[in-house]
């Protein structure tokens, strides 16, 4: 069953971003919200969707207007539609969930330059087909939210002690002595983490 | 006056806009391997937010906020401000197609050394962010000025410095799998943990 889909070029292109292609800890894109939502679990997990949800439309209609989009003004058109797309996105939490709109602030927004959109509809989508583009869009998001979801777990695992805002860390160990790691919620830690994550993967590349 | 300072020493070292916010890494990454080329794109990313940030201010203002759009006599109750993603972004592309014009005319040894990083900072998360910023925390006038550019300083202090770093680690000797992109991000989060330290910086 497996060795059948791996024939198709689209599990290629959906599987590639997750491993080897991986926007974040190889290809060194969209950093910025990568190690700025990661405090908590739920917030990255909103942003991964919302990411994803802007990544794959942008893919696809990039994709369809390929052969219409002037070539010297595309980026404009590009940033357009990037950002309509980011408009929706932040409505969307806005209406439905907006105890974590509050959370992200700034950075629903700043997924409009996030390289990692910009990137695929210029390497990518301009020159696929709309289906391929949709599993390209698909494939990277989910390489995006792994890297953000590992980076959360730990962060807000050692940080607060809590997984998606429950409790994880037995009270008991509390009163052996343990106490959370303070540094985890601040900005040296996301940093040192997606290092040692980088480093991680490429060991792992390497076999 | 004593306000202003201390929101220009916020912006630069308590919320340094990379390593306490995380804005701009992916320029910060790709051009820290040089200290003239950092220098470079430091100034040009200075100068821009210190544009733009004022620009969007007024756009944000006069424009986009809620009832903002009274001063034409239209009645209250208009509000437009779910369109500020759009309008910043248009006004920050159209700031650096105008600036290259302009130094280009003006000035072409300034043009030369930052002719290349300006069509960059479009996509520099930096500067969408600090007017994110000014329009969430709803900055004055003048604030945005001073806000604009102190976060540009801020951002040119972390990328030369990293810039400087880089340029010895060249002669360093870090495993394997850990070179590049990996020991770049473990020196900046211990850039990041020496700039915590100025937490509680104050003026006055």
């Amino acid at each position: 069953m497996l060795r059948a889909i791996k024939k198709y070029k689209s599990y290629k292109v959906f599987a590639e971003p997750l491993s080897i292609q991986n926007p974040v800890s190889v290809l060194v894109l969209g950093i910025c919200s990568a190690l700025a939502v990661t405090i908590q679990l739920k917030p990255a997990i909103v942003m991964v969707l919302a990411m994803t949800f802007v990544l794959t439309c942008s893919n696809v209609i990039v994709s369809l207007l390929r052969n219409v989009i002037p070539s010297n003004i595309r980026i404009i058109v590009e940033m357009v539609l990037i950002s309509a797309l980011v408009i929706l996105a932040d409505q969307f939490l806005r209406a439905y969930m907006f105890d974590v709109s509050k959370q992200l602030s700034v950075f629903v927004g700043l997924i409009i330059t996030n390289c990692i959109i910009l990137g695929r509809a210029e390497a990518f989508a301009l020159a696929q087909n709309p289906w391929l583009s949709f599993w390209d869009g698909i494939g990277n998001g989910l390489g995006y939210g792994m890297i953000l979801v590992v980076v959360a777990f730990f962060r807000e695992l050692f940080g607060a002690g809590t997984l998606l805002g429950f409790q994880v860390i037995p009270p008991s160990l509390y009163e052996m002595g343990y106490s959370n790691m303070g540094m985890m919620v601040y900005a040296p830690a996301a940093f040192i983490l997606i290092g040692i994550f980088a480093w991680i993967q490429a060991e792992w590349r390497e076999g | 006056m004593a306000d202003l300072v201390n929101l220009a020493l916020t912006a630069i070292f308590t919320e340094n806009m990379i390593l306490a916010l995380f804005l701009g890494m992916c320029s910060f990454l790709a051009c820290s391997q040089n200290v003239k080329t950092a220098m470079g794109l430091g100034t040009a990313v200075t100068f821009v937010l210190t544009v733009t940030v004022p620009i969007n201010w007024a756009i944000n203002h006069f424009l986009l906020q809620p009832d903002a759009l009274m001063w034409l006599g239209l009645p209250a109750g208009i509000d437009l401000s779910f369109l500020v993603f759009i309008a910043f972004i248009a006004v920050i592309a159209a700031t650096v197609q105008i600036l290259e014009i302009l130094i280009e005319t003006i000035s072409p040894t300034l043009y030369n050394s930052l002719g290349i990083f300006l069509p960059l900072i479009t996509v520099n998360c930096s500067i969408l962010g600090a007017s994110l910023f000014m329009e969430q925390r709803g900055y004055t006038a003048s604030e945005s000025v001073v806000y604009g550019f102190a976060s540009g300083i801020g951002w040119l202090i972390a990328i030369l410095a990293l810039a400087a770093i880089s340029e010895r680690l060249k002669y360093s000797n870090p495993p394997k799998g850990l070179k590049g992109f990996g020991i770049t991000m473990i020196v900046t989060g211990l850039m990041s943990m020496a700039f915590m330290a100025f937490s509680g910086i104050k003026f006055g």
